[in-house]
């Protein structure tokens, strides 16, 4: 396939991972911030190819992951209200909550349809208009410019019954937050591909000025992962740290500036909750109030009761990178995909579930 | 959970698209690519189109990728 063979043509990549042999000689740890690039590197056994003196750790780019349990509590209590609707997307079908999960209210009679795209939801509430229809809004920069589209969408059509449940996040301010807690020291940073596709690569500028880590915004194919740490290396072995891009083909410097005003224009910033990290300033989105009549959490009275956290997994300690799956009492005997305790196992793009699937052979 | 596959666009009408994604047409949006126009490639996520992929720019990467590959070879 287009656009996508062309990055997996292994003769090249051999030699880019020969050059990155030869070029690396300082010690260097490297996170990749984004669920996608850790399947990539994982499935591809892109850990196993670098020389010794490079370390890559996870960091907490899944939205599914990072996703409170205090946030789907409340999608949770919203799925037991008779006259509702919960479209969303697959991933979160299996995630546990406190005390349940979407997938475990649906058996138990609720309402609750996985959907593609948020055009399926639209449809849904026009087919059900005696329902609400509340969409799961989860996801970073990419996704929100379409959840944005979608309720602009069902302003312009008069739709009465399409909610969103904002849980929204972005992506800058949560790196800021790792970057000052110190707990990793990183030397570099894999920026995420198709948040940069939205955002554009200015955002990330503070990275590399403010605290001196070269950043590269990368792709998701394995050629595009390598050309990426060999932009880092290059950099660190030259003294530099700047933002460079390693998927032009998808990544403008400037973003995508038509879905930057879609999320302008419903959403503003607030506080949001990180599983692991706590709240984070400025990091989640909220509907502005001229949208406001979509908003679930003031349509509906819910009461998601306490949170509480699932016994043992420790998702919030890998999300910040502090802690890998191996270091958790329960991967791969208690917690597998198929009875996953935390969100990092049930998610396709979880670091749980990246271990679990490709993880022979990684620690070498 | 932000996965995005490139996509052909074979006809669009009004803000819709029909769009080839490996072998199969599906209906997408192009809410956030007005400028799309058949025979572009776009990113697809989520049913919408959040980018034109750029040909010239893979072209240069793919050769930049050959050159440092061959430096190897040296
Ligand atoms: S293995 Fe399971 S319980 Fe342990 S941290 Fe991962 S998701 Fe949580």
């Amino acid at each position: 396939m287009k656009f996508i063979t062309e990055f997996r043509r292994s003769e090249l990549a051999e030699g880019v991972i020969s050059q990155i042999h030869r070029k690396s000689k300082t010690q260097a740890r490297f996170m990749e911030f984004c669920g996608g690039h850790t399947v990539t590197i994982f499935r591809y056994g892109i850990r196993q190819v670098l020389p010794k003196t490079i370390e890559m750790v996870s960091g907490p780019g899944c939205p599914v992951c990072v996703t409170a349990n205090i946030e789907l509590d409340k999608a949770i209590a919203l799925a037991r209200i008779p006259e509702v609707i919960i479209a969303t997307f697959g991933d979160m079908l299996k995630v546990p909550s406190s005390y349940s999960s979407l997938q475990e209210v649906k058996a138990d009679g609720a309402d609750v349809r996985m959907v593609y795209s948020t055009i399926d939801a639209i449809n849904l509430a026009k087919q059900n208009p005696a329902k609400s229809v509340v969409f799961l809004g989860i996801g970073f920069e990419t996704t929100a410019p379409i959840v944005a589209a979608s309720l602009l969408q069902a302003e312009e059509e008069g739709l009465r019954n399409y909610y969103i449940l904002s849980m929204h996040k972005v992506c800058p301010p949560a790196i800021r937050a790792i970057l000052n807690s110190g707990e990793v020291k990183l030397h570099g940073l894999i920026c995420p591909g198709h948040v940069s596709t939205i955002i554009g690569s200015y955002p990330w500028e503070f990275i590399a000025r403010d605290y001196s880590i070269p950043c590269v915004v990368s792709g998701f194919e394995p050629l595009d992962v390598l050309q990426c740490v060999y932009m880092l290396v290059a950099q660190i072995e030259n003294g530099e740290s700047k933002v460079e891009i390693a998927y032009r083909r998808g990544v403008r410097p400037e973003g995508n500036q038509q879905a930057l005003k879609f999320m302008e224009q419903v959403f503003e910033p607030c506080p949001a909750q990180w599983r692991g990290m706590g709240e984070v300033p400025d990091s989640g989105l909220k509907l502005k109030r001229k949208y406001q009549h979509f908003d679930a959490e003031l349509a509906f009275d819910i009461d998601p009761g306490p949170t509480h956290e699932p016994k043992g997994c420790i998702c919030g300690d890998i999300l910040r990178g502090v802690k890998t799956p191996l270091d958790c009492q329960l991967f791969g005997k208690v917690c597998t995909p198929e009875y996953p305790v935390g969100p990092c196992m049930v998610s396709s793009e979880g670091s749980c579930s990246a271990y679990y699937l490709y993880g022979e052979g990684f620690e070498g | 959970m932000c996965l995005a596959i490139p996509a052909l666009i074979e006809s669009i009408e009004d803000k819709e698209a029909e769009a080839e994604i490996g072998g199969i047409t599906r209906r997408i949006s192009l809410w956030l690519t007005p400028e799309a126009k058949v025979g572009d490639y776009v990113l697809v996520h989520t049913g919408y189109a959040i980018n034109i992929l750029d040909e010239g720019e893979a072209e240069e990467t793919l050769n930049l990728l050959r050159e440092i590959a061959e430096l190897a070879g040296e």
